[in-house]
């Protein structure tokens, strides 16, 4: 028992706190996309993290092998992967648009092993690393915060207060909103909701194209890249309440600190295990998602 | 009717392969369809009524992996060990299924937590690295010096032996998909995949049939992951588990069909042939387009697997089975339920 209260309040206990913390920044970002899509579609797409996948890979090409400054690099990597984003939506989802949900989840299904096996014809099974470390910040002698980490921080916060602005003001937001809350009506209402699903899912695309710009600087990219993002982000959309951006927020920080305490007193696949059965267990305490209001 | 004289007749032909000069490696292709068929038959008994699971590679995977941890821990041999496997598979299903169907988790929901059971049970294989190999896999210890015994369910170098295992519980999968098809069971469960609370009001046991259901399925996959280990004598998590596995026995019955007994067969035969087709026909080469941009043919199975997939789900969503038996019976009185 001591040794357990000494574990819980030395200095390496915070850090790992902070870092959950930060890996909270990630995981929100990562859901962030699709959320929204589910919020409007009404469809869960399994191949997200493969798209995220695909934006790594083409910021690694242009960065590695064609010499492209970084930045540029990522601009056109979150461009591409909103176009990949659109052309989900234009060539399957639109057309299972009446299918039963989980035909659209299978099909997005296929689309995960079409986007694995297109990476792997490309760019082979092996691991890529783009070389590129932003160091670490010490906040003392012994807490160190990698840069990368805490930018993905910094950078989801700014995307999620742009996205929260954009859904309230704009007019495509009103938009956005008003058919997540009644599909039927707003056909009738004269909005043309194929356009603004195509556009949502281009969003969505370009949402995962940014979160492939912060990945790709911390993790090598390679084809099967997606099972481990995909799941740990299907799981945190669901605990906020799909389609509940604020929740899925939230929800993002409580798995990672569960993953990195789990981590911290043994290895890190317990971590991983303490946040999906913590998953399970509150479906079934609240299956409408943790933070869901009762309306 | 004539549906059993396909399948009879299926099974003189499979039994004779040995002795009519097919042995080695098509024989072992053989085997492999069987005992995958016999798990997506398993899975199709539960998704035919709405219950997508994507948690089978977690059944799967404690089927395989129990009976051979108590194989080289305790020398428990499978003939105990594949039943223990078996109860403990149920008793997941059951901690699982209960309160999923209990507070109506149904369509993507039960979906997700499934898929997240999945990955429960692949994390706890790799944490559990010291005595499970982790992502290196498996091996179960040779049975004495290594041949062929009863005792160890061990048929090292003799595939004729496990043809017949493979047959038999093939054979088994069919049989009961068939008799779920028959049975009051089926009824009770397409009116609840129709409307729950409507099925509710007129009697129907809502969380006890799915539960039932349920659990028989995943004793299927896991008994299927048991033999499969039996057979390859390795076994790793991402051969018998994870997301990867589940989101393959989906597809592959999905292209087969979903609402036939011979569906999942038939899907096992398409999927795993074009693997081994597209395997062998262009192997793992690097074809060079120019100089630096070269391309790796190992990527082609998942590529035109996930393309098939899609253009199975938009175009034929009874599969290949369930569309062909439309086209032939097109007055059919028999009504085969579609999802849209």
């Amino acid at each position: 028992m001591a040794e357990f209260s000494e574990a819980l309040f030395s200095i390496f206990f915070i850090e790992t706190l902070l870092n959950g913390l930060l890996l909270g920044g990630i995981l929100a970002l990562l859901s962030l996309g699709l959320n929204l899509i589910f919020g409007v579609i009404d469809v869960v797409w399994i191949c997200y993290a493969e798209i995220i996948m695909v934006g790594m890979y083409l910021i690694f090409w242009l960065n590695t092998d064609l010499g492209l400054h970084i930045i540029p690099s990522m601009f056109l990597g979150i461009l591409f992967t909103g176009f990949v984003g659109w052309l989900t939506h234009k060539l399957v989802i639109s057309k299972l648009i009446n299918a039963a949900p989980i035909n659209q989840l299978i099909a997005t299904g296929g689309l995960l092993f079409f986007f694995q096996g297109a990476a792997m014809i490309v760019f082979g099974i092996e691991f890529r690393n783009m070389g590129i470390s932003l160091g670490s910040l010490a906040l003392s002698e012994d807490i160190y915060l990698s840069w990368t980490r805490l930018l993905s921080f910094a950078i989801s916060g700014i995307i999620v207060i742009i996205l929260y602005v954009f859904l309230s003001k704009s007019y495509l937001g009103a938009a956005i909103r008003a058919i997540s809350q009644d599909r039927e009506i707003m056909t009738l209402m004269g909005v043309d909701t194929k356009k603004l699903y195509l556009m949502t899912s281009a969003i969505g695309g370009g949402l995962a194209g940014l979160a492939g710009c912060l990945l790709v600087l911390q993790y090598d990219v390679h084809p099967f890249i997606g099972l481990s993002f995909g799941p740990i982000t299907f799981i945190i959309c669901v605990m906020g309440g799909l389609g509940n951006m604020v929740g899925g927020f939230l929800a993002a920080f409580i798995f990672s600190e569960l993953i990195t305490i789990g981590g911290y007193f043994a290895e890190i696949e317990w971590g991983y295990v303490l946040a999906f059965v913590f998953f399970i267990a509150m479906m079934f305490l609240k299956p409408e998602g943790l933070f869901t209001r009762k309306s | 009717m004539n549906n059993n004289y396909i399948i009879g007749l299926l099974t003189l032909i499979l039994l004779s392969l040995p002795f009519i000069g097919v042995t080695g490696y098509p024989l072992h292709i053989v085997i492999t369809i069987l005992i995958w068929s016999f798990a997506y038959t398993g899975w199709s008994i539960m998704g035919r009524f709405g219950l997508v699971s994507l948690g089978h590679g977690a059944f799967m995977a404690m089927g395989g992996y129990i009976t051979a941890l108590l194989w080289n821990y305790y020398g428990l041999t499978p003939w105990i060990g594949i039943p223990i496997a078996l109860i403990l598979t149920a008793f997941l299903a059951i901690i699982v299924g209960y309160p999923c169907f209990k507070f109506r988790i149904i369509g993507h929901y039960f979906a997700l937590v499934t898929l997240a059971l999945s990955e429960v049970v692949r994390q706890v294989i790799i944490a559990t690295r010291d005595y499970t190999g982790g992502s290196l896999g498996y091996t179960p210890e040779p049975h004495g010096e290594g041949g062929w015994s009863i005792y160890a369910l061990q048929f090292p170098d003799d595939r004729t032996a496990f043809l017949f295992i493979a047959v038999f519980i093939w054979i088994i999968g069919i049989l009961i998909w068939k008799y779920i098809d028959n049975s009051m069971s089926r009824y009770a469960l397409e009116a609840i995949s129709e409307d729950e609370d409507a099925s509710a009001a007129v009697g129907v046991k809502v969380t006890r049939e799915k539960l039932k259901i349920t659990v028989i399925s995943a004793l299927i996959t896991a008994f299927a992951g048991a033999l499969y280990c039996q057979y390859q004598m390795f076994i790793s998590p991402d051969t018998i588990g994870g997301v990867g596995i589940s989101l393959q026995i989906v597809f592959a019955v999905v292209v087969g069909g979903i609402y036939s007994a011979l569906g999942p067969t038939v899907g096992a035969i398409i999927t795993l042939l074009l693997a081994e087709i597209l395997r062998i026909s262009i192997g793992t080469a690097r074809v060079c387009v120019t100089d630096d941009f070269c391309l790796n043919a190992s990527g082609f199975p998942l590529f035109i697997y996930g393309i098939m997939l899609i253009v199975f789900i938009i175009f034929l969503p009874k599969g290949i089975v369930g569309s062909l038996m439309d086209f032939f019976k097109n007055n059919s009185s028999k009504k085969i339920k579609t999802e849209n």
